[in-house]
């Protein structure tokens, strides 16, 4: 497993906000994503009620997983596919291993896959002589860099057009030196020659899945770039990597997951490929894999079942929560540390690797509410950062001063003539002490924010008293 | 054998044991049945609109579109189509009935293999199952006479789709192929407009993986 550097968000954070190169990508990336989805949700009256049925298709699947996993294990098998259940990432690495090695292979192409790189399935190949290649064009550029996705479907989400060109020519060195790449096409025209030959000559395909169908025993993909069908129809095997909770029912209900899909992650009405698989080749058939295995991943998702967190089981991976948050826009995907950054991850981290490693995420949070706005399976996130914050606090997992000024807050704010007579204290002492320059540059115990700017002085009273003021000189009606 | 923890796992998060007979009996009868969920409203337009409705979105996805009135135009057609692109008339064609009964000497130029695509290939012709108004996106299954790889692989996919195909929504789609095809093919390729990529810079960008054009011959008749 990737080791996880979330119990050090908030110097990685301050590494992220003091990084021109991402603050750059950031800056460019934000807008663009919220942009188009937000033409693309304008272009789908029915776009509200949509998500509400994508809720409701997945808590009825979460309600009876047990069923709906069976169901579909009898349809692979059927199939002429084979299922492998692995409760932890070790079982699923072991499996994965083991097919490749049966295969005797020494290639293995990939589709772009987040549970893969919660197994860390490309470091465990390589130990054992096995070499990965990454298709997708961020992952590949990611795997040339030795680093990690910092987006869950942009995995370059932080890199700028200087960092592809400086990795592609220091990685492509057998290509004429000074050929010039002016523009984007340039770069996606160079990656697609260097990779066609890794397709055709890989041994086996991993893909992951978006979404697993309980009706047909199918996997499906969704794909711009075509390099995940690529990598499921050349070789003579194909892996699909899939945890648990991608389970549906029917092709209906995925045909509907996938309405709210693309317009909530890219902003566009489908995807270029969306591909179903059903098997290894048919009678007959010229082309397609010849074994078709599934390798079905639990790795913590049970026990979020029938917990506060079991609702981010829904989660469909679309990534509008991370292009929505400004957490993420500040500082990045790899400040969180571990494979899944923005809010989605500030959830489902703690979950999977431990609130003691991650209890910080749930913590990088505004609860401004917007991730929760667009999230196309209503999974209310703030407040399940906030149970995961509850718990931290429970277990005493955080520093002493801030349970200390907690418990001092608590204290006042369940107290309501004591909290008002604080606040009144408060903001008439500070507005006092502020009355001439009308803002503070310096204060006290809120250095964080006063370092980076102002604190406008407190004018007038509390809003309490002006609310209670303004209620009473109200003319009757 | 993990499998039974998985499941045990499960059960005790929902707090019961396997589902009991007549409630499995009831999400069997669910999956048989399938019901539709709420589809859009936008595709839902008479026959001729619906068809507007599926050209103008393959070229909003950035594909191309020829109407001919019969199959006896397709060659031409495809001719023309190569000829304006500057590739060269080297074709792989899908072993389909319905392609191999045109009558493609019409063009003499036009050099065709049956099969299914290698490396080396460079255009296309594939025989389209259905198409979707609703997005511009054709539905493309396998078989024998439906290789995957003309799909994918090729720099420029060309898919031949008769025009009574189009249907609405993805739902029609599905029912076409229940009905049509009966068993779930082994691979089923949902293609809207030509291989794409956002990873450079979050913008589209055409010319990724897949095919780097993708035009569909539109037959009336």
């Amino acid at each position: 497993m990737h080791v996880a550097t979330s119990s050090a968000f908030k110097e990685n954070a301050h590494r992220a906000l003091g990084d021109a190169g991402l603050q750059r990508a950031l800056a460019r990336s934000g807008t663009s994503f919220i942009a188009r989805r937000a033409a693309a949700v304008a272009n789908l009256p029915e776009f509200e009620q949509l998500r509400d049925t994508a809720r409701d298709i997945k808590n009825h699947t979460l309600a009876n997983l047990d069923f709906y996993l069976e169901a579909y294990e009898a349809k692979v098998l059927a199939a002429g596919g084979q299922v492998h259940w692995c409760a932890d990432a070790d079982a699923a690495r072991a499996a994965v291993l083991e097919i490749c090695e049966t295969a005797g292979a020494r290639t293995v192409t990939k589709g772009k896959s987040m549970i893969g790189e919660e197994l860390a399935i490309n470091e465990h190949l390589e130990r054992h002589g096995i070499e990965p290649v990454e298709t997708d064009l961020g992952e590949y550029i990611i795997q040339l860099r030795h680093e990690t996705p910092s987006h869950i479907i942009a995995p370059a989400f932080h890199l700028n057009m200087e960092d592809w060109e400086e990795t592609f020519r220091k990685s492509h060195i057998d290509l004429p030196a000074d050929r010039v790449f002016a523009e984007r096409r340039d770069i996606l025209t160079e990656a697609r020659d260097k990779l066609r030959s890794r397709f055709l000559a890989a041994d086996v395909g991993i893909t992951g899945a978006n979404f697993l169908i309980a009706e047909t025993g199918s996997s499906v993909i969704v794909t711009n770039e075509g390099n995940g069908d690529l990598t499921q129809t050349l070789p003579r095997v194909h892996i699909v990597l899939a945890s648990i909770e991608k389970m549906v029912p029917t092709i209906e209900d995925c045909t509907s997951l996938l309405r709210v899909l693309a317009r909530s992650a890219t902003g566009q009405d489908f995807s270029v490929y969306t591909t179903f698989s059903t098997g290894p080749r048919r009678v007959g058939d010229l082309d397609g894999p010849e074994e078709y295995h599934v390798v079905l991943v639990d790795n913590g998702r049970s026990a979020m079942i029938g917990t506060e967190f079991q609702e981010m089981l829904r989660c469909i991976r679309c990534a509008a929560c991370l292009n929505h948050c400004p957490v993420y826009g500040a500082v990045g995907g790899h400040a969180y540390g571990w494979v899944y950054p923005g809010p989605m991850g500030a959830v489902l981290t703690p979950s999977l690797i431990g609130v003691k490693q991650a209890g910080h995420l749930p913590n990088a949070s505004t609860f401004c509410g917007k991730c929760e706005s667009v999230c196309p399976v209503r999974i209310p996130l703030p407040k399940l950062m906030r149970h995961w914050r509850e718990r931290e606090f429970e277990r005493h997992l955080g520093p002493a001063s801030v349970r200390w000024n907690l418990g001092v807050w608590g204290f006042v704010a369940r107290r309501p003539v004591l909290y008002r007579m604080v606040t009144r204290a408060a903001a008439l002492g500070l507005g006092w002490l502020g009355r001439k320059r009308g803002r503070f540059s310096r204060m006290p115990l809120a250095r964080g924010w006063t370092d980076a700017r102002d604190l406008p002085a407190p004018e007038g009273d509390t809003f309490f008293a002006r609310y209670a003021r303004e209620q009473r000189s109200r003319v009757p009606s | 054998m993990s499998k039974a923890g998985i499941l045990n796992a499960i059960r005790r998060g929902l707090r019961r044991g396997p589902l009991p007979e007549d409630q499995a009996a009831m999400l069997r009868g669910r999956l048989e049945r399938h019901p539709r969920q709420l589809i859009p409203a936008r595709s839902r337009l008479p026959r001729a609109e619906q068809i507007d409705l599926f050209v103008a979105n393959v070229e909003k996805e950035f594909g191309t579109v020829a109407r001919v009135a019969d199959a006896s135009d397709v060659p031409a057609a495809v001719a023309d189509y190569v000829a304006a692109q500057n590739l060269p008339g080297v074709l792989v064609m899908a072993p389909h009935p319905e392609l191999r009964a045109i009558d493609w000497s019409v063009r003499p130029l036009l050099e065709i293999r049956e099969g299914r695509a290698e490396g080396t290939d460079v255009v296309s012709v594939q025989q389209g199952f259905a198409a979707i108004a609703e997005t511009g996106t054709l539905m493309l299954p396998s078989a024998a006479e439906r290789p995957t790889t003309l799909n994918i692989l090729t720099d420029t996919a060309i898919v031949v789709l008769r025009a009574s195909r189009v249907v609405g929504a993805y739902e029609d789609a599905w029912d076409l192929l229940r009905s049509d095809i009966g068993v779930m093919p082994r691979n089923v390729m949902l293609v809207t407009g030509p291989s794409r990529s956002a990873d450079i810079e979050q913008t589209l960008e055409l010319g990724a993986h897949g095919p780097r054009r993708l035009h569909v011959v539109l037959v009336d008749q």
